[in-house]
């Protein structure tokens, strides 16, 4: 190809082509980082919790008139077995927070009683022995709790506690780096025994740094209602309905009057829906602000290659006399257009980044990933080609004949 | 035939709009496509600067600078780290003291929390609640539509009345006065002694924990009467130790919030002496030994500090400037190439006898006439924009709203963003040679 011909054409039009590279580099920096955050987004947005979420519904009761520990305790396991006898409910149990819910309940936890131990501060679930299953954690070493080691609040968290502990593998990674969980021991409650590690079990709410998400805890407290959620996992997810329509009538005939309101009642999937909405909003507004930001590079692609398409009309026709054909007419425009996105991208290539390292300055981002540079540079390539075809097309239709008139 | 030198001096402007509009004319598909870009570059970031408008705004102007947010660190030294921020909250022994001393103008403990209420229906409803102290209402400035708050006498005797919002009384009273009614709180009652007005704080500064934007809340009671009832709080609490009660007296539990007013630099500074001289005696008790920071922060600073603008919103700003600036690159290609293919025209202009200035302000003109279109184009599209924003489930959609000051500042940023852009092509367009220009014609 002709590019030293086309260079000394460029050069000629020296402030145009500047200004073509410099929106192409400065599209292609935002486009970029723009990719980047989106996969951000959409990462953060499907991370794993480790529960069954597609079978989980939640039911939130309070109590209107405040009655006795008792009372409270015997009327929750009214309610479980009224739950339980759903149709399709496989499992019920009562957990004190709930994934996606609004509160975060943690402790400080480290590996020595000395008061000054340094310590993490890590998510605890509470819940009788039909919690794990309800929830549908898996267990990846040691066992489950037994039947014995039930305890109340009261008791967990008492002068002198024993009680034993659950924690996530990533916990357990944290704490015993290289090593078995299972038999150590760390302190939260009094000390706590680990007996078993589940694959995964994430913050109800994220807490603290990113790394922090996937640290938590599960202890076997019998819970009442008072304290917690009722959790249900169902046999058919396509009965999610259903059952929350049962559930909310069984526990309104069993029971005193109790606030019972619609909204505290949803699927696992909705309450998560509801807690990424924001991240959602962001990743549509930046899909909308790249396209946005290719369709005006295009608009100026097009309007200045228009313009140099009319400036060159003569030299267009004197080539066409001298028997370059069509072809050639409009393959020199995409040639030009092509070098003309290289620099910018090339140049686009450092600016994104050099943005991508001030947003990490400001933003809890990480590094731009290698492979986004190259899809930058294709998305730009092809919208320089799709912008300079109608503009191309027009030139290598200029007749040979314009060469004739001065 | 274009005659140059226009009728009247005083007509030069209306001339050379007179002569951009006849140039819009003769190049449409150009100059749509210059208004596109500055009219899409103006549209996100007038949306995205209107939000940070409403987000950045003071809640209450009128006293925002009388009214201070104080925090301290009482952490027992086996909880104190150095390099932790202090603490937000306080505890209920700490609060009591400064609430019994009462050294500023007025000042106010507070938590939130929630009620059920059981309506004449027997309907329970839950409902928000704020517990604080009689000063809440003229600190704030909280209007009454019915009765008033109730008085400081009230907070000592922790009597068992109410102050509700304006839609609660609706809800519950039809939107009669309501003053003397009672709420059923449990197995207890709350006599209603006012009914709020209008009140619209947003952002909510006076507690961000929980939703830093939305209504406020439906049921206004004592702190004292709350704690005699133990009734539930929400917002954050932090314990030290175990404890069974986090609102005993004596409980190491960080939960209430702390406002003081101080109408003169003066009384900050002597506020802000006492607040040493407490921490001092607390250290001479030997409570803890570390230095037990102190903060006082006024309304715009807490603001600032608790980062009520998300960091969201900040970078939607920045990407929408951006784009914004790369809008603006666009119009100066195009630009360039609208006035270049004048070039013969304007040859012409400067034969007759234009001066290289006027070419340049008939290029700018033009130029910012574009601009001006783009602006109105650009107003439509923010307009557009901040409907998608309130459709937006964020907790802070419903308050987003252009005023005059943004609707003015539309067409002062897209007259001023053309003007800059039509610079550099004016520059060039002036610049031509006129026998040249004529002659490749």
């Amino acid at each position: 190809m002709h590019f030293r011909h086309i260079l000394s054409a460029l050069a000629r039009h020296r402030i145009a082509v500047c200004l073509l590279v410099l929106e192409i580099a400065f599209s292609c920096a935002v486009v970029c980082n723009a990719l980047f955050l989106i996969g951000a987004r959409l990462e953060r947005m499907h991370r794993p919790s480790g529960a069954d979420e597609s079978h989980i519904v939640q039911v939130h009761v309070r109590s209107v008139a405040a009655t006795s520990p008792e009372a409270t305790m015997a009327q929750t396991r009214t309610d479980l077995a009224a739950l339980r006898a759903i149709p399709d409910v496989a499992n019920v149990s009562v957990v004190n927070q709930t994934l996606f819910g609004g509160s975060f309940n943690g402790s400080g936890v480290s590996l020595s009683d000395a008061p000054k131990a340094p310590s993490v501060t890590v998510t605890q679930y509470f819940g009788n022995q039909q919690l794990a299953d309800t929830m549908g954690l898996k267990l990846a070493e040691g066992r489950w709790f037994n039947p014995d080691e039930f305890v109340s609040d009261e008791q967990l968290e008492g002068e002198g506690a024993t009680v034993p502990v659950i924690i996530s593998r990533a916990l357990a990674q944290h704490f015993f780096p290289g090593q078995s969980a299972v038999g150590k021991v760390i302190y939260a409650f009094g000390t706590n025994r680990v007996v078993g590690v589940v694959d995964t079990l994430v913050q109800p709410r994220d807490y603290g740094a990113a790394e922090f998400y996937e640290y938590a805890m599960l202890f076997p407290v019998n819970l009442s209602y008072a304290e917690g959620t009722y959790l249900l996992r169902v046999r058919d997810a396509s009965q999610r309905d259903a059952v929350i329509r049962d559930a909310i009538h069984a526990l309104k005939t069993d029971g005193p009057l109790r606030l019972l309101s619609p909204k505290d009642a949803t699927t696992l999937e909705a309450a998560r829906e509801k807690y990424y909405r924001n991240d959602r909003a962001m990743a549509w507004l930046l899909v909308g602000v790249c396209l946005l930001l290719l369709v005006v590079t295009a608009v100026g692609i097009v309007g200045l290659t228009s313009f140099w398409v009319a400036q060159r009309r003569r030299q267009i026709g004197i080539r066409r006399a001298i028997g370059a054909t069509r072809g050639d007419i409009l393959r020199y425009f995409q040639t030009e257009n092509f070098l003309i996105a290289t620099f910018g991208i090339v140049l686009g290539m450092m600016l994104a980044y050099g943005l991508n390292l001030l947003l990490m300055l400001h933003y809890e981002l990480g590094r731009l990933p290698g492979w986004y540079f190259p899809v930058g540079a294709v998305i730009l390539w092809i919208i320089g080609q799709l912008a300079v075809f109608g503009p191309a097309l027009r030139a290598s239709n200029v007749p040979p004949v314009v060469a004739t008139r001065a | 035939m274009v005659r140059d030198t226009p009728a009247r001096g005083g007509n030069q402007l209306a001339y050379y709009v007179l002569l951009a509009l006849r140039s819009f004319r003769r190049n449409r598909m150009l100059t749509a496509l210059m208004v596109l870009t500055i009219a899409l570059g103006i549209g996100t970031s007038m949306t995205t600067l209107t939000v940070m408008h409403v987000l950045s705004g003071n809640p209450i102007p009128q006293k925002s600078a009388q009214l201070f947010r104080v925090r301290m660190n009482v952490f027992p030294d086996h909880h104190f780290h150095a390099s932790d921020d202090t603490p937000d909250n306080f505890t209920r022994r700490d609060v009591e003291t400064l609430l019994h001393d009462a050294r500023a103008d007025r000042q106010a403990a507070m938590s939130a929390g929630s009620l059920v209420v059981i309506s004449a229906q027997g309907d329970p409803l839950n409902l928000e609640a704020r517990y604080t102290g009689a000063d809440f209402f003229p600190m704030f400035d909280v209007p009454m539509r019915y009765g008033h708050a109730w008085s400081r006498d009230d907070d000592a005797s922790r009597a068992r009345v109410a102050v509700i919002s304006s839609e609660l009384n609706e809800q519950l009273f039809g939107g009669k006065d309501s003053v003397g009614q009672t709420l059923q709180v449990g197995n207890q009652s709350l006599r209603v002694v006012g009914v709020l007005g209008d009140w619209d704080m947003n952002p909510r500064f006076y507690d961000l924990s929980n939703n830093q934007f939305g209504d406020s809340e439906q049921v206004f009671m004592p702190l004292s009467t709350e704690m005699d009832m133990k009734l539930s709080t929400s917002g954050n609490t932090n314990c030290w130790d175990n404890t069974s009660n986090m609102q005993a007296a004596d409980a190491p539990c960080l939960w209430l919030q702390y406002w003081v007013e101080l109408d003169s630099a003066a009384k900050v500074s002597a506020y802000r002496q006492y607040l040493g001289n407490y921490i001092a005696l607390q250290q001479h008790a030997g409570r803890f030994s570390h230095p037990g920071e102190i903060e006082l922060q006024d309304v715009m600073q807490w603001l600032d500090f608790k980062g009520v603008v998300p960091s969201d919103v900040r970078l939607q700003m920045w990407l929408a400037l951006g784009f914004l600036g790369i809008c603006l690159l666009n119009t100066v290609g195009l630009l360039l190439a609208k006035f270049l293919r004048r070039s013969s025209e304007l040859g012409v202009r400067r034969a007759l006898g234009a001066s290289r200035r006027a070419i340049f302000m008939q290029c700018l003109v033009e130029a910012g006439v574009v601009g001006l279109a783009g602006g109105v184009f650009g107003l439509a599209l923010a307009g557009i924009g901040i409907v998608l924003v309130r459709h937006q489930p964020t907790n802070y959609s419903a308050y987003i709203h252009m005023d005059l000051r943004m609707l003015l500042a539309t067409f002062a940023l897209a007259l001023a963003s053309s003007l800059l852009a039509g610079l550099l092509p004016a520059w060039r367009a002036m610049n031509v040679a006129p026998a040249v220009a004529i002659k490749s014609n």
